[in-house]
């Protein structure tokens, strides 16, 4: 009796303090929580699995082999994070360069370059978005970068009364590269005036869009340092759990496809959430014929970090993808099925007018086409990428059954 | 008759029931507290703008902040009922406001739950209070007998909750596909130890599917045979806690670990009733004044018998209410709640809605997050009932902002126990017009697959 009665006063204290853990991280499905599948965590690198090569299909005999998801954080951190925030931290200061070029003297060509350093830029920034961790999360750096349509009334108010802080989440949609955007090509009807307003004696202009570009450099420094810092955390970060690394970017990925990729840059311009088109929400409203560009960079970018793709290589390493063809429980090929939609969508964006704006006027109806190829990713990530994964969409606090 | 009356008439100590009322209490109270203290009242009952009704209980709503009250109730009564104080009014009100809670928003649904609700129905009409409470002391009067159905009405409840769980697994999917338990337990690779080295093999999916329908299956028996019940309750414990260990399953282990006592003899439960006493005997000096009578007599046995046959017929023949519905169970879940069918799916949906109005002719998709909490969105897009419910709400709410004629039509995808996903629901349909009923859905669009069993 007495042993009993220990026995389960032991248990309880024991599981009592596991699931106080694991209550945080539910997810709602019946019964479990969050991310990824299989064995063989902390294994160190190459345990068994090839990170160097391009892996379509690593695993097939999931008895035996596992997955090395340590490699898989490795390849997305130092080969595709990383770089990747260098890369646009050097594109954003050739920008700055640029500006201040311009800033001294303000004319067709050096406007001219400024604009070609932008677009650069901005592409570049295409292939960061979604990484909405750690450092950007903290500090809100996709609304401080890319919020789109701008203000342009803040953007104007700001510039004449010189007082304002780029800090408030009030400008928010008064800087980054749409404010650029209205900036470089909005401001005036015509380049000449364009210019002229940069070159105007009381510096108001040119001095905001200095600040813009510094405030963008200096929030850029900060992210790209953290990922330095933290990387061998992130690496470590294996588990499933709501805020592990697996979990985290795994969702920030899903996320940025379906709202940063499928419904900003196509969708809510087309009107699919609100009946009418939108022309004027289009990303590079002003520039007008950079909106295509951007769109196809930004689903590169999402197709190279499905794949695992290194920065400026051809090399694929552990992804999504392979991690994909490990847990495959029924032999049919998702991760291709993935691809080869995101291929499709390619094509679908391809066949649409460099400026969508034009597009949505002239006929809406081929957005609606792109959108639906979109569309049909999202239904794979969001239901039979996740199940298999096991991942939960965002951390829900409740109990299952 | 004779057989029956004598049954009827046959009296066993009464200290299992005494024993089950203190711990029902205490954990029911334990339940409360935690719910409280995560944040789960506001966040589940409180916050959402819009909650999902179960079909009939359309009036059961949250009551803004008078829902903490309404816990305060709850929670008061599971202490009186561990006290044994007012015990009737206590067991009542607490059915009550246990019931109305889990009425709210079916989002929240768990079988662990409608256990606890039809378990506390069951404690009603049952005499727990009878010894070793402060109803008995005021009254100064203890029984040490009650009629042995009154602990095996306990004993049935938890047999027939066991063993409909054991059924509901006897399907293809769940012995021949070790699915979901396959998903479930690889993505465990985190645990120490097992995590990395078998996990992710497949003969222990295998083993834990076809362990937990066996288990399911014996342990009511294995429990009330005295020989095996020793080991039987080791069994209970370890597979309760393995799935604390694995699944975020909340209190429901614990209920479940403590039930299975209720098939221990009475000599067990006296022992714990003695330390117990004992224990408040050192705190509270209290003089011991009882009449001790030997059998505690059941009153209004014309009233009570005739419920607990209803109650126990009703309880062995709705979970099997799946079977007047066509189509695949898991897949359009009719009667698949209130039948024990406990972590066998995992079913993962992803729906939007799409309002059509008539005389513009435009059409946009809305924007599940603007009324759904995440918790709320993720039921809702794989469960059908969810789906037209929510329909009707955005029709409802479109038309009451000036859209008079209008349509709502769901694009909807659902991947059920690793297959890959298929359109949920006809696209073609005006859920607008469809009406939730008891009928089969004719919206949802048929499985492609089969599984077979039950």
């Amino acid at each position: 009796m007495k042993k009993i009665l220990t026995l389960l006063i032991l248990i309880l204290l024991i599981t009592c303090s596991k699931e106080s853990g694991s209550d945080t991280i539910v997810s709602v499905v019946d019964a479990t929580p969050v991310v990824a599948n299989s064995s063989d965590t902390s294994s160190n690198n190459d345990a068994d699995s090839t990170t160097e090569t391009n892996t379509s299909d690593t695993s097939s005999d999931s008895e035996s082999a596992s997955f090395d998801r340590k490699a898989m954080l490795e390849n997305w951190v130092n080969n595709i994070i990383i770089p990747l925030n260098e890369d646009f931290k050097t594109k954003l200061n050739s920008l700055k360069e640029e500006t201040s070029k311009f800033k001294t003297s303000p004319n067709s060509e050096n406007l001219k370059l400024v604009k070609e350093k932008w677009l650069i830029a901005y592409k570049s920034w295409q292939h960061i978005e979604m990484f909405d961790y750690g450092k950007a999360e903290e500090i809100y750096y996709q609304s401080k970068m890319n919020v789109y349509p701008t203000d342009s009334e803040r953007v104007e108010r700001n510039i004449s009364s010189e007082t304002y802080n780029l800090d408030n989440a009030n400008n928010n949609d008064a800087q980054g590269f749409p404010a650029i955007d209205y900036m470089l090509f909005g401001i005036a009807d015509t380049e000449e005036k364009i210019i002229e307003k940069f070159s105007q004696s009381d510096n108001k202009y040119i001095s905001y869009l200095t600040n813009v570009i510094d405030k963008m450099y200096s929030v850029t420094s900060e992210v790209s340092s953290y990922w330095t810092d933290n990387k061998d955390s992130f690496i470590s970060s294996t588990e499933n759990t709501a805020t592990s690394s697996i979990n985290k970017v795994t969702n920030d990925f899903i996320f940025y496809y379906e709202k940063g990729f499928r419904a900003n840059k196509i969708g809510i311009p087309a009107g699919v959430f609100s009946g009418t088109t939108l022309p004027d929400r289009v990303e590079g409203y002003y520039s007008k014929i950079y909106s295509k560009q951007l769109a196809l960079e930004a689903l590169d970018a999402v197709e190279n970090f499905f794949s695992g793709k290194k920065f400026n290589s051809d090399i694929k390493g552990e992804s999504l993808e392979t991690y994909l063809n490990f847990l495959k429980s029924d032999g049919t090929d998702l991760s291709k099925s993935i691809s080869d939609q995101f291929t499709i969508a390619k094509e679908k964006i391809n066949s649409l007018n460099e400026d969508f704006t034009s597009q949505i006027s002239s006929d809406n109806n081929k957005m609606l086409i792109t959108y639906d190829e979109i569309q049909k990713g999202v239904v794979f990530l969001k239901t039979d990428m996740l199940q298999t994964l096991s991942i939960s969409v965002d951390y829900i606090d409740a109990d299952g059954d | 008759m004779i057989t029956l009356n004598s049954y009827l008439s046959k009296t066993y100590g009464s200290s299992p029931l005494i024993v089950f009322r203190i711990g029902f209490g205490l954990l029911m109270l334990i339940s409360l507290i935690r719910f409280w203290i995560n944040g789960w009242i506001e966040e589940l009952y409180i916050n959402p703008q819009f909650h999902f009704s179960y079909y009939g209980f359309e009036w059961v709503k949250p009551l803004g902040n008078f829902t903490y009250i309404l816990f305060l109730i709850c929670g008061v009564s599971s202490i009186f009922i561990a006290l044994g104080y007012k015990y009737r009014f206590s067991i009542i009100l607490f059915f009550l406001s246990f019931t109305y809670i889990e009425l709210m928003d079916k989002t929240t649904y768990l079988n662990h739950y409608y256990f606890i609700s039809i378990l506390s129905f069951l404690m009603i009409f049952l005499p727990l209070n009878i010894r070793f409470s402060i109803d008995s002391y005021q009254k100064k009067v203890s029984y040490n007998k009650v009629p042995i159905w009154t602990i095996d009405s306990i004993k049935l409840l938890i047999t027939i909750v066991y063993l409909f769980a054991g059924i509901a697994k006897i399907n293809s999917d769940w012995l021949l596909k070790a699915m979901p338990l396959k998903i479930w337990l690889t993505s465990k690779y985190d645990l120490p130890l097992i995590g990395e080295t078998i996990m992710h093999k497949e003969w222990f999916h295998y083993l834990m599917s076809w362990g937990g329908m066996f288990y399911d299956l014996l342990i009511p028996f294995l429990l009330l045979i005295s020989f095996t019940r020793g080991f039987a309750f080791f069994l209970v414990v370890f597979f309760h806690v393995f799935t604390v260990i694995l699944f975020p399953i909340g209190m429901f282990p614990y209920i479940m670990i403590f039930s299975a006592l209720i098939f221990f003899s009475s000599k067990f439960h006296e022992k714990i009733i003695y330390n117990i006493s004992n224990f408040l005997d050192k705190l509270i000096k209290s003089k011991k004044i009882f009449k001790f009578y030997n059998t505690y007599n059941i009153k209004n046995t014309k009233i009570i018998y005739p419920v607990i046959v209803l109650f126990f017929i009703f309880q062995i023949t709705f979970p099997l209410r799946n079977l007047l519905y066509e189509g695949e169970l898991f897949w359009n879940e009719k009667g698949y709640r209130y039948s024990w069918r406990v972590m066998l799916m995992e079913k993962m949906g992803y729906t939007t809605f799409k309002v059509n109005d008539l005389d513009s002719g435009k059409s946009f998709y809305i924007n599940n997050r603007d009324f759904l909490t995440p918790f709320q969105e993720k039921q809702m897009s794989f469960q059908p009932d969810f789906i037209i419910e929510f329909a009707h709400f955005i029709g409802d709410y479109y038309k009451k902002n000036g859209i008079k004629n209008l349509t709502v039509n769901a694009d909807s995808f659902v991947a059920l126990n690793g297959r890959r996903s298929q359109r949920f629901i006809d696209p073609e349909i005006n859920l607008y017009l469809e009406k939730r009923s008891f009928k089969n859905y004719n919206w949802v669009l048929p499985f492609n697959d089969e599984i077979k069993g039950f």
